[in-house]
C-alpha cells in the first residue's frame, strides 16, 4: 500500500516526510519499511532516521540546496517494491504489579467508572499494544491499542514525582514511566523490568513496531525480579510475530 | 586533574553531543553555543569535539593540579588566572597549583572553557555531554576532580589567533519556516517575523519560553519529532524555542526552525533580551 506522502524541509538539514494523520497500524508499517529501505540503501549523507506516528524524519550531515532533488531519490525508494526488508517485530511480555501499593489511582478510577478494579487490570493486561515510536523522555513507549473503556483524563495538577517503571493512563494512551519524572497521568501500577539502560549498546528493548503485553504479577514477584533486574540478569521473555 | 573549588551558577561538561540515539528518546545536549565552544577548542588546536565545561553567567573557581594550557571563548565573565586578568579567545599556559576564576558578567550568556586535549570525564553513548538520566551528574559539583590527559603538555595551539565574528551578538535571529508555519493565518505569519520578543525568565538548557504571546487557535498536532531551534506554539499563545537538552518528540504546532547559527548567537542571550525572527 502505499500513501500521499508531503515532504517539507524542516530547517538546513532534515526532510520531514509525512503521512496522513492519524494513529493507524498501516501507515507505522509503510513508515518502517519505508525506514528500513532507506537504511538499507544507505544513502550518502543520511545521519539519523526518526519516525513518530505519522511522520519520519530524514537529517542529513550537509546543508541542502537543492531540497527537489533530495526528495526526488527519497520518493522514488519510498515508491519502489518492498524488497529484503529485514524486519521482523517481537512480542515482548512485560510483569505489572497492580497492587494497591503502586496502584494509586486505580481505586478512585474504579469507582469513576464504575468498573470494579480487578476488571480494570484485567481489561488493561489483556490487550496487545503496539510500540509506535519512543520520545519523551529516554526510553519512553509510545503505545497503542488501549481499551476505550480505559480513556481516562489526565490528573489535573501532574505529579511532581512519579516513580521510576510506573504504569499509567493518560486521556486514550498507557505508558511506562523509565525513570523518575514529574508525570500527570492516572497511575495504576509499576513494572521492575528496566526500560532504558544508557550503559548498554541497545538502550531500549523494544522498538517501533513491536508488541507489548502486559503480564499481572504479585507483591512477592515483583520483588523477586526486582532483584533480578538488579544483578542484572533479568531475561525478558519475547516472542518474534510471525506474519 | 582539575579541581573544582566552587562550580559557578550552573557548569557543566558538554562536547557537541549525543548523536544517534534520538529514535530512542535520548535528547542530543551537547554545548549550547557550538559556534564559541568550537573557537575555544581550535585555538587550542583540539578536535572541535573535545569536551569543554559550559559556563553559565557565573563562573567556577578551579584549581590546576598539572601543567596543560587552555582558551576560554563565548561569553566575557572576565576570567582570570591568579586574580589577573586574561584574555578570552587566546591561549594560555596553567602551571600546577594555578587558580581559574571568573568575575563580572561583560558580554553574552555562556563562556567555554577549553582545556588541551579535552575533558576525559564519564563518557555515555560516545558523548561527555552531562544530562540528567544519562551521566551520573549534570552539573559540576564543589570538589569534583575533572580528568585532562596530563601527558600533553605546553600550549598545542595551531592557530595563534581566529577572528571571531562580530555578529555572533546580533539580535536578529534567522528563521526557516517550520512545518506548521502554513497553519498560522496571514496576520499571524506577519507579527511573528516582524515583532520584538523578550526573552522570559523561563530560559534554560532546554528551552527558552518569549514573553509576548501570539493570539491563535491552533490545536495540537500528534505528537511528532522535534529538534533544537524549533519554536512550538502552545495552545496559550505561548512561544517555546527548544534548545540542546530538548525532548526528541513534542505535541506543539513548529511555526519557526532557527537556523543552526541562530541556535548559537541566542544561546548568548537571556532574560529580557530583544529578538526578532528575520525569515530566511
Amino acid at each position: 500500500m502505499s500513501y500521499e506522502l508531503t515532504y517539507k524541509p524542516f530547517g538546513e538539514r532534515s526532510v520531514l516526510i509525512e503521512w496522513p494523520l492519524g494513529i493507524d497500524e498501516n501507515i507505522l508499517s509503510d513508515i518502517i519499511v519505508f525506514k528500513e529501505k532507506i537504511k538499507t540503501k544507505n544513502i550518502k549523507g543520511i545521519v539519523e532516521l526518526r519516525s513518530s506516528y505519522n511522520s519520519l524524519l530524514v537529517i542529513y550531515d550537509f546543508v541542502i540546496d537543492t531540497f527537489e532533488d533530495v526528495v526526488f531519490i527519497l520518493n522514488q525508494l519510498y515508491l519502489r517494491k518492498k524488497q529484503d526488508i529485514n524486519f521482523s517485530p517481537k512480542q515482548w511480555k512485560i510483569p505489572v504489579c497492580y497492587e494497591d501499593t503502586f496502584a494509586i489511582d486505580l481505586k478512585e478510577m474504579a469507582t469513576e467508572k464504575g468498573i470494579s478494579q480487578e476488571s480494570i487490570i484485567k481489561m488493561h493486561s489483556s490487550r496487545v499494544y503496539t510500540v509506535y515510536f519512543i520520545g519523551f523522555l529516554p526510553g519512553f513507549m509510545y503505545l497503542g491499542g488501549l481499551n476505550e473503556k480505559l480513556y481516562t483524563p489526565r490528573k489535573s495538577t501532574p505529579r511532581l514525582k512519579v516513580l521510576k517503571g510506573t504504569v499509567a493512563i493518560g486521556g486514550g494512551q498507557t505508558g511506562i514511566y523509565p525513570s523518575e519524572s514529574p508525570g500527570g497521568w492516572n497511575i495504576i501500577g509499576n513494572s521492575p523490568v528496566e526500560f532504558f539502560n544508557p550503559q548498554k549498546e541497545l538502550p531500549c528493548f523494544a522498538n517501533a513496531g513491536d508488541k507489548i503485553v502486559f503480564k499481572p504479577i504479585s507483591l512477592k514477584e515483583y520483588k523477586d525480579i526486582k532483584t533480578l533486574v538488579d544483578a542484572g540478569v533479568y531475561q525478558l521473555e519475547s516472542e518474534v510475530i510471525d506474519d | 586533574m582539575i579541581r573544582v573549588l566552587k562550580t559557578g551558577l550552573y557548569s557543566s561538561i558538554q562536547d557537541l553531543g549525543r548523536h544517534g540515539y534520538q529514535d530512542y528518546g535520548v535528547p542530543y545536549s551537547g554545548v549550547m553555543d557550538v559556534y564559541s565552544a568550537s573557537i575555544a577548542n581550535i585555538l587550542l588546536g583540539n578536535d572541535v569535539h573535545a569536551a569543554v565545561i559550559e559556563i553559565t553567567m557565573t563562573g567556577p573557581i578551579l584549581e590546576f593540579n598539572c601543567e596543560t594550557s587552555i582558551c576560554i571563548s563565548g561569553a566575557d565573565i572576565s576570567p582570570k588566572i591568579n586574580g589577573t586578568s586574561i584574555k578570552l579567545n587566546k591561549p594560555i599556559l596553567v602551571k600546577s597549583g594555578d587558580v581559574v576564576s571568573f568575575g563580572k558578567l561583560v558580554s553574552g550568556f555562556r563562556s567555554y572553557l577549553a582545556v588541551l586535549g579535552g575533558f576525559k570525564t564519564e563518557n555515555v553513548m560516545n558523548s561527555y555531554s552531562m544530562y540528567q538520566g544519562i551521566t551520573k551528574q549534570s552539573t559540576l559539583f564543589k570538589n569534583d576532580e575533572l580528568l585532562i590527559d596530563t601527558s600533553l603538555k605546553g600550549l598545542g595551539m595551531k592557530h595563534a589567533a581566529i577572528k571571531v565574528i562580530k555578529g555572533h551578538t546580533t539580535n536578529q535571529i534567522e528563521v526557516f519556516k517550520g512545518p506548521e508555519f502554513y497553519k498560522l493565518t496571514k496576520a499571524q505569519q506577519d507579527i511573528l517575523v516582524t515583532q520584538g520578543f523578550t526573552i522570559s525568565k523561563e530560559n534554560n538548557r532546554m528551552a527558552y519560553q518569549l514573553n509576548e504571546p501570539l493570539a491563535n487557535n491552533l490545536e495540537s498536532i500528534i505528537t511528532s519529532s522535534v529538534l533544537p531551534g524549533t519554536v512550538q506554539l502552545t495552545p496559550s499563545g505561548k512561544l517555546i524555542i527548544l534548545m540542546r537538552d530538548c525532548q526528541t518528540t513534542g505535541g506543539y504546532p513548529r511555526v519557526l526552525q532557527l537556523k543552526e547559527a541562530s541556535i548559537n548567537i541566542l544561546a548568548q542571550k537571556f532574560t529580557g533580551n530583544t529578538i526578532y525572527f528575520n525569515l530566511m
